[in-house]
């Protein structure tokens, strides 16, 4: 049976392969998605599949020197199921990576692909962890970069724009401490407050499968909080806010990233977002030329509106063809297997430290830790639509 | 102050677990199996009821009443299907089923309704809010506490005094023995699973008027939570899941507010674990016979 | 030596022979390259996995008690195993892999046994369904626990704490609370999984063809009886029970070892379910099964994977339509008339597979 199942396999490697040759003057880039398309984080992986089809659907369309051929792999949110997602993955001839959507399963991926020198850009997960970064300031892995903002990147500019603009200065927080995105930006953002003066008033946590969230409104409001600080996704966030809402608690609400989305839940009352605050790079009702492209592009193709993280993806893949591009990933490279694959993935990481993206999320750069360097902007939602100050 | 605002958030919880509870706890006591995908019949309630009032425009009543109906349907052929074929095999096969069941819906109400989370509209249940002295109650509170009450009253009368309810009783005490005295088993355990499944429904309404994110797996997790309800108050005893469901949410509010949150779901299975130890059938559980 | 006791033999014979059998042709395909890179990434997750399987039986088919908790020990073990494997690496300067995986492995056994003693003690004075909400309940409280759990090593020393992160400065961080155990260096390897399933085949079938085992299979069929025979009926539950947490220790270290990070969301009750799964669909009390279907279902959703995004709806109907065809009993004698003749042959021989319960 096992040996049956890796036979088909390699014919179907084979069969790949063959097809490739095909081509003359383009060359085709197999870029694997691997993200949660099922399970309980499937949102976020469908976001980053559909983003990076619709970038790959374009540059094809546009016909430059790069074609993408997409491989999606799911990955359930699951870091053993992540290893096997990327496995299927390397054996469906993918050449590079746009993933893994969530944090947990790119740095176990990361670290595998580090070994096999395959070249992966995450689009959304943003611990430090990801791109291989612990706490001491070592880098284990060259081969990952970022997309979205690292989160203490995050955490400190949160705590420096309420502290800059003084929005108040008791601070509550809540915060997911089952979840790498939500802890990791709580933790700079509690190191930077202090040194800004500002006082936390009230802390408190949820995890994942928490439906009640009275308690830790009710904590903050009994400390006289005037600042929630919310780094987590909007699912939460909207019960926190409904929940306030219903205690009649009119603190000011501060996001992150994660919170964009919350005003596109469908039977979301959006008066309850008012006077939220939050710092992104992507907000869906932009107006510039490019957003209204991919929102209406995205709308039509997959009936909802985009989130951040969509956006993240449909980056990543202009990001690598630019990098390609800078890097001249030839023919040849993609017809040597493995090999070829490692090629790409030298090239394409010193390719990535000396381009510069404008995308969807801001005008980016990047270190060679692999960590973005963009700005945040900060928006209030004001009768259910985003306004950002300059 | 801050003492009675945890106990009606308790309350309100524990209230919700409870109506779950009650489904486990019949379906439990007559087919003598945990049906793991009752949580799941929640989610699929609560997405009927979401789409009556978001996309066909139905008054909050006549929503419930469809998502009550649809699942009733739903319960009934999950039944037929796939659990009536196992009544004679072991309690593991049929356990087994359950779980398969329960991942079938989830996957199901992926493909259907989509990995986007949806806000629960607002209605009557959660559009207002009561003021009592320096309290905020919402309205969800109060009606979730209200139809549990209800629901609880309504079925003890139901096993008490119609002949339905009696034939229910006799199934759960002796299969073998009713199915001789001319009680249709089968058709007594379809029944039962029609009105766990209908209370499912409320169940799906009320746990998202008041925790208004609709996702596939909205139901698992109160659902485990309401299995321990169950198992806390005695499986298979009415009051007893009315019981454990509300002490359940009650020490959960408590834990949280008042010890940690980090440990908030610890605490609530530790003191699970105690009152096991003390009681080993639950609060209300008859204790169990030994045949020798 | 009784037919019974010979018709055992054999089939624990063959179970043996399986495995060596599919390490050599795996082993092969591996030397001679022809295998896929999705396969071998998963041999040591499915030898993991079998462990699990096989130990989980010794839980509920054996000893006959419901233990929803399975995946705690399993969790005890792959953070022991990290910790420990960590420390020997930064502290201590180990670099022999071997020697660091034989002891992470046994530390996250001892680990897991220590739990299950802890959790056995009041567990095992329940009964039927009560007995496995608090296993359960038991998993839910470690993996709580290992959520805001931190250590870390710097100079030699293990830092560790509790809720609140405090740490040394230049600490190496192991375990960071939500984050998990991170950084771990990748050292499981196949053969070592390959050693691990026959450790526990050894134990496991010893177990239960001992004196203790007999006991304990005698209490799970009647418990009063058993009793009255003098039977002490909690000690060998105990001894079932503990055996199959440091098994799944040890599954857990090999597990977690096998990648660069473990989270506490890894081991959640859902896991537990899987593992009974397993148990179930192989056969109560059959360790061939476990093997065979902890295998096959744990590379099934891999070979489903052109689905793509229905692969788990099918999943879920052929988990119930198997549950359904192999446990009714229409279906049942209706697949008995039909293999009837195949059956003369091998009489005897599914009876002591079958579903004893």
């Amino acid at each position: 049976m096992k040996k049956m199942f890796a036979l088909m396999l390699a014919l179907a490697m084979m069969l790949a392969c063959t097809a490739a040759f095909a081509e003359d003057d383009v060359i085709t880039l197999k870029v694997a998605h691997i993200g949660p398309t099922t399970g309980a984080a499937a949102l976020y992986g469908q976001a980053t599949r559909n983003g990076a089809e619709l970038a790959a659907q374009e540059i094809n369309e546009m016909g430059g020197k790069y074609r993408i051929e997409m491989i999606n792999e799911d990955d359930e949110h699951n870091v053993e199921k992540a290893i096997n997602a990327y496995n299927a993955a390397l054996d469906a001839g993918a050449q590079m990576i746009v993933g893994n959507t969530t944090s947990k399963p790119c740095e176990a991926v990361g670290a595998q692909a580090m070994i096999d020198r395959v070249f992966m850009i995450t689009p959304s997960a943003s611990s430090e962890a990801a791109i291989g970064m612990d706490g001491n300031g070592d880098d284990s892995v060259d081969n990952v970069f970022q997309v979205c903002f690292t989160d203490p990147n995050q955490g400190a500019a949160s705590a420096q724009y309420i502290a800059g603009h003084a929005l108040g200065k008791k601070i509550a927080i809540i915060y997911n401490n089952a979840d790498v995105y939500s802890t990791g930006i709580r933790d700079t953002f509690v190191k930077e407050a202090a040194a800004l003066d500002l006082e936390i008033v009230s802390e408190t946590t949820f995890t994942d499968e928490t439906t009640d969230f009275t308690v830790q409104v009710a904590d903050a409001q009994n400390n006289g909080a005037e600042i929630v600080f919310l780094p987590m996704y909007y699912t939460p966030a909207s019960m926190i806010l409904q929940t306030a809402a219903a205690k009649e608690y009119k603190p000011v609400f501060f996001g992150v990233d994660g919170m964009d989305g919350i005003l596109d839940v469908e039977g979301f009352d959006t008066s309850l977002a008012e006077g939220v605050m939050l710092l992104t790079p992507f907000v869906a009702t932009g107006t510039d030329e490019k957003t209204v492209n991919f929102v209406t592009k995205y709308q039509a193709a997959y009936g909802v509106k985009p989130i951040q993280f969509a956006a993240d993806a449909y980056d990543a893949v202009y990001i690598l063809v630019a990098a390609a591009e800078k890097a001249g990933i030839t023919a040849e490279m993609t017809e040597k297997g493995d090999e070829g694959t490692a090629e790409i993935c030298e090239a394409l990481i010193a390719a990535m430290t000396e381009i510069q993206v404008e995308g969807l999320t801001g005008t980016m750069t990047w270190e060679a830790s692999g960590r973005v360097t963009k700005t945040p902007l900060a928006a209030t939602i004001v009768n259910g639509e985003y306004v950002f100050e300059n | 102050m801050i003492f009675l605002d945890n106990l009606i958030n308790g309350i309100s919880l524990g209230s919700i677990y409870a109506i779950i509870a009650l489904g486990y706890t019949m379906v439990y006591g007559i087919a003598k199996m945990l049906n793991f995908a009752h949580g799941d019949v929640i989610m699929v309630g609560a997405y009927v009821a979401f789409c009556g009032l978001q996309y066909w425009g139905l008054p909050p009543v006549a929503a419930i009443l469809v998502s009550m109906a649809v699942c009733t349907v739903l319960g009934v052929t999950i039944e037929g299907l796939a659990y009536r074929p196992l009544r004679q095999a072991a309690s593991l096969a049929v356990l087994i089923t359950a779980i398969g069941m329960s991942y079938l819906l989830q996957n199901l109400a992926l493909m259907i309704w989509g990995a986007n989370p949806k806000s629960f509209p607002r209605t009557f249940i959660n559009s207002s809010i009561i003021n009592i002295g320096q309290l905020n109650v919402s309205s969800a509170t109060l009606i979730t506490i209200l139809a549990n009450v209800v629901i609880m009253v309504a079925l003890t009368l139901f096993t008490a005094k119609t002949k339905l309810g009696k034939a229910m009783r006799c199934v759960s005490e002796d299969r073998g023995a009713a199915e001789l005295m001319g009680i249709h088993v089968n058709r007594t355990i379809s029944f039962t699973f029609a009105i766990g499944s209908a209370l499912a429904a409320i169940a799906g309404v009320l746990l998202c008027s008041s925790y208004p994110i609709l996702q596939p797996t909205t139901g698992s997790m109160p659902g485990i939570k309401a299995f321990t309800a169950a198992v806390f108050g005695g499986i298979g005893s009415i009051p007893g899941a009315m019981l454990g469901g509300i002490l359940l949410g009650v020490i959960e509010i408590f834990g949280k507010a008042y010890i940690s949150t980090e440990l908030g779901d610890a605490i609530v299975f530790a003191v699970l674990i105690v009152v096991l130890l003390v009681k080993p059938s639950g609060l209300l559980g008859k204790p169990m016979r030994e045949k020798v | 030596m009784t037919k019974a006791k010979r018709k055992r033999l054999i089939l624990n014979l063959v179970t043996f022979a399986l495995v060596i059998a599919a390490y050599i042709i795996l082993q092969s395909m591996i030397a001679g390259k022809s295998i896929s890179r999705s396969l071998r990434g998963q041999l040591v997750p499915i030898c993991a996995w079998i462990v699990m399987a096989v130990s989980l039986n010794l839980v509920i088919g054996f000893s006959g008690e419901l233990s929803l908790g399975h995946a705690g020990f399993m969790s005890v073990g792959a953070y022991t195993g990290a910790v420990v494997s960590g420390w020997l690496l930064h502290a201590q300067n180990m670099q022999d892999t071997t020697l660091r995986l034989v002891l992470a492995l046994a530390a996250g056994g001892v680990m897991a046994g220590v739990a299950g003693v802890l959790i056995g003690i009041p567990v095992l004075r329940l009964r039927g369904d009560y007995l496995a909400i608090v296993t359960l309940a038991f998993g839910e409280i470690i993996r709580s626990l290992v959520n805001v759990l931190y250590i870390g090593t710097a100079e030699g020393r293990l830092h560790l704490s509790f809720l609140n992160k405090e740490m040394p400065e230049g600490v190496q961080m192991l375990v960071d609370g939500a984050k998990g155990a991170v950084k771990i260096k990748p050292i499981a390897t196949f053969t070592a999984g390959f050693v691990l399933i026959l450790i526990t085949l050894v134990v496991v079938l010893n177990l239960v063809n001992s004196r203790a085992g007999r006991a304990i299979q005698a209490t799970r069929d009647n418990r009063i009886a058993a009793e009255s025979m003098g039977v002490p009926v909690t000690k060998y539950k105990m001894m079932a029970f503990v055996t199959a947490a440091v098994l799944a220790g040890m599954a857990g270290a090999l597990y977690g070892l096998n990648s660069s990070t473990v989270v506490p969301t890894q081991f959640t009750f859902n896991q537990s379910i899987n593992v009974l799964v397993f148990v179930v669909l192989g056969g109560l009390g059959n360790v061939l099964g476990s093997v065979i279907s902890a295998t096959f279902l744990t590379v099934l959703p891999e070979m489903l994977r052109e689905f793509s995004d229905y692969r788990m709806l099918v999943y879920a109907v052929v988990l119930i339509l198997v549950m359904i065809f192999t446990n009714n009993p229409t279906i049942r004698a209706f697949a008995d008339r039909l293999f009837a003749p195949l059956k003369q042959l091998f009489r005897g021989k599914k009876q002591a597979g079958g579903d004893a319960k």
